[in-house]
């Protein structure tokens, strides 16, 4: 008789689920609807307060500021991917091409920040250039701004974007664009018009492995970033470590889950409908 | 009964453009390789083409040339006389029905042929009556919704055809279209894309590894083996007097009789010796000089096989002596393996089984057996050194 091996397969990942996202999840839920405590932690008592205080202007423009962080940057990354992963799809050296992608990961994610740092600060690699050629007499102000933000964020998560996008056009039949150009499509028309449709999975992958980490992303804002272009994996920090105010942190957690959740169900929905309507 | 299409075919032959496509030395060559050397044809208007040879002979380069996917090395290429060189693929009027039917995966029937007209932005109401008729005329009207995935191979096939015509091109590329279906299908789609060939009336070039498929469409065809020309002619020129070894042996089956032309005896015929099959007067298809070397071909259909030498032979037929070595047995007919010669390859012999049951006593193993066959069913080919 053929045993079921099931369980004993699922196992592992089962424990690793519900011990490590879903007990966390729900402590961090109801934590968000409990009082918080004098030096941190919570109170036993059921309370809607951190809810109500997430309704002031401070936290709302942190939340506007994060999605519009993690919307343009995902655009900007799947935009660039997109030629990236073509070009190198089409190289005879691909593997060479994907491994220089690959080895900036090798450095500590801290380092490749701080090196940004290194380059556009007051006394970085351009404003040392800019001062020597006489263009500016003061350093430029390149850091701690919405667009020093965005620049590191599309560079540390750009292969998210890269790989799914390569192994889409990489499996992508090119005599397809060579059918189209015989029909009387120009190239860029025949990429445009049959290639993209065809790699619409790839296209749906790049755009869920950016936006999600970037969404919820607060090293990046926090060295680049000034207080001024806080995103909400700031805000939660802060309520967590320095005012303590563990319901808030956990509401806003629970904001920062939904709306990604939102985004992505409506985004998966929207791109299956044009799936379903083939 | 009228059949769908009809009307609107008729009436494009009469306004049709078909293109005569001349090619003169073109050669194309990728670093030291060359893919093609000096090939020159002429491919009548509205006429019917193949390019055969086998995998990696030219063919498929010379369609691109033609196509405008590769630029020849030199050489230039003229429809009606101008040449189409300079101009991009989508100028040419030429369109190609590509091996693996490169339908579009994400566009249904009705869009994949209308993909050329959207782009031209034709009115709606015209990309409609278009590409239902095209549709008709492969009679695919009824599958206009599908996406290619839910076709068959045929179907797919005739999908490519329909929008591969929608341009209105005046020649249409075949690159080997179907080769990637099963050998009944084949068949079928072999008639109906001679069919589809006399509707629209334009220059159809046919390309092919499979001699067979050439032969029974084409109204000429050009064989090719690395990179050169080897000859080019009608099927049955191709078949029954091919240029040289490589032709014979690629088209069909045959039989090699190695020897020399000792004597010419008259104006047509002249006298073989062979150690390996003694001497006998020969039909001369074409000059040589006494004593060269040559192989005297006859395919296997051409030759008569019976227990004894019959008491009554026609004139002007050769005659051997051999026994069965080895048959295959294949229904319609047997193929019979005949050891003449102790030093050479036996020889093959097609027998249709007319009346199997007739036969006294079927021919069979280690049996005695009498070939002959008419002399102007031999052909000479050049002894390749």
């Amino acid at each position: 008789m053929r045993k079921n091996y099931g369980p004993i397969y699922v196992g592992p990942v089962a424990f690793w689920l519900c011990a490590f996202l879903s007990v966390p999840l729900l402590i961090t839920l109801s934590y968000s609807f409990l009082e918080k405590g004098l030096y941190g932690g919570v109170e036993p008592h059921l309370s809607l307060a951190a809810y109500r205080s997430l309704f002031n202007t401070a936290v709302l423009k942190v939340l506007l500021n994060t999605i519009i962080i993690a919307v343009l940057s995902t655009a900007m990354m799947v935009a660039l991917a997109l030629p990236t992963a073509y070009y190198i799809a089409r190289s005879p050296v691909k593997n060479l091409l994907l491994m220089l992608i690959i080895i900036p990961f090798w450095t500590n994610f801290l380092i490749r920040i701080y090196a940004w740092i290194a380059i556009l600060g007051s006394n970085g690699l351009i404003n040392s250039f800019l001062m020597g050629a006489g263009l500016t007499d003061s350093p430029v102000q390149f850091l701690y701004n919405r667009g020093a933000i965005i620049l590191v964020i599309v560079y540390t998560t750009i292969p998210f974007a890269i790989f799914p996008l390569y192994s889409t056009i990489e499996k992508f039949d090119f005599s397809l664009i060579e059918a189209a150009m015989d029909l009387g499509a120009s190239k860029t028309v025949a990429l445009w018009k049959i290639m993209i449709p065809n790699i619409r999975s790839g296209i749906t992958t790049a755009v869920l492995f950016t936006f999600i980490p970037t969404f919820g992303n607060f090293a990046v804002p926090k060295l680049v970033g000034g207080t001024s272009s806080w995103m909400l994996g700031n805000l939660i920090e802060r309520e967590l470590n320095i005012t303590r105010n563990w319901p808030l942190a956990s509401s806003m957690s629970v904001v920062l889950t939904s709306v990604t959740m939102l985004a992505v169900l409506f985004f998966m929905r929207s791109q299956n409908k044009k799936e379903s309507s083939r | 009964m009228r059949r769908a299409g009809e009307g609107f075919h008729q009436q494009r032959v009469d306004t049709v453009k078909s293109s005569q496509v001349t090619v003169e030395n073109v050669s194309k060559s990728f670093g030291d390789f060359f893919a093609l050397q000096n090939a020159s044809l002429t491919i009548a208007n509205g006429g019917f083409y193949s390019l055969l040879g086998p995998s990696g002979c030219g063919k498929t380069t010379l369609l691109r040339i033609i196509g405008g996917f590769e630029t020849p090395s030199q050489g230039d290429v003229c429809f009606d006389g101008v040449s189409i060189l300079s101009l991009p693929p989508n100028k040419r009027h030429v369109n190609t029905i590509f091996q693996n039917y490169a339908l579009f995966p994400h566009l249904t029937v009705f869009e994949n042929v209308a993909f050329p007209l959207r782009l031209k932005k034709t009115a709606a109401a015209g990309i409609k009556k278009a590409v239902q008729e095209n549709l008709e005329l492969v009679r695919m009207e009824t599958e206009s919704k599908k996406y290619p995935r839910q076709l068959s191979g045929g179907q797919k096939q005739r999908v490519a055809i329909a929008r591969a015509l929608i341009n209105q091109p005046r020649v249409l590329l075949l690159d080997e279209p179907l080769s990637a279906l099963d050998a009944k299908l084949r068949q079928h789609m072999l008639l109906e894309l001679d069919a589809i060939h006399d509707k629209v009336g334009i220059t159809f070039i046919y390309v092919t590894h499979d001699q067979a498929e050439a032969l029974s469409v084409s109204d000429q065809v050009c064989v090719l083996n690395k990179g050169e020309i080897q000859q080019i002619g009608s099927p049955a020129e191709i078949y029954e007097s091919p240029a040289n070894e490589f032709v014979a042996r690629f088209i069909g089956e045959t039989n090699y009789l190695h020897g020399t032309v000792a004597a010419l005896t008259d104006e047509e015929h002249a006298l073989f010796e062979s150690p390996d099959y003694g001497s006998f007067s020969i039909y001369l298809d074409k000059k040589v000089q006494p004593g060269s070397k040559v192989a005297l071909t006859v395919r296997p259909e051409k030759i008569r096989i019976a227990p004894q030498k019959p008491d009554k032979l026609p004139p002007d037929v050769n005659v051997l002596h051999g026994t069965v070595e080895d048959m295959i047995y294949t229904g319609f007919q047997t193929k019979y393996f005949i050891r003449v010669s102790q030093n050479k390859e036996p020889l093959i012999v097609f027998r249709q089984h007319v009346q199997y049951f007739m036969d006294e006593k079927p021919i069979t193993w280690k049996d005695k057996v009498c070939l002959w066959w008419n002399s102007k069913d031999s052909f000479m080919v050049e002894v390749s050194k």
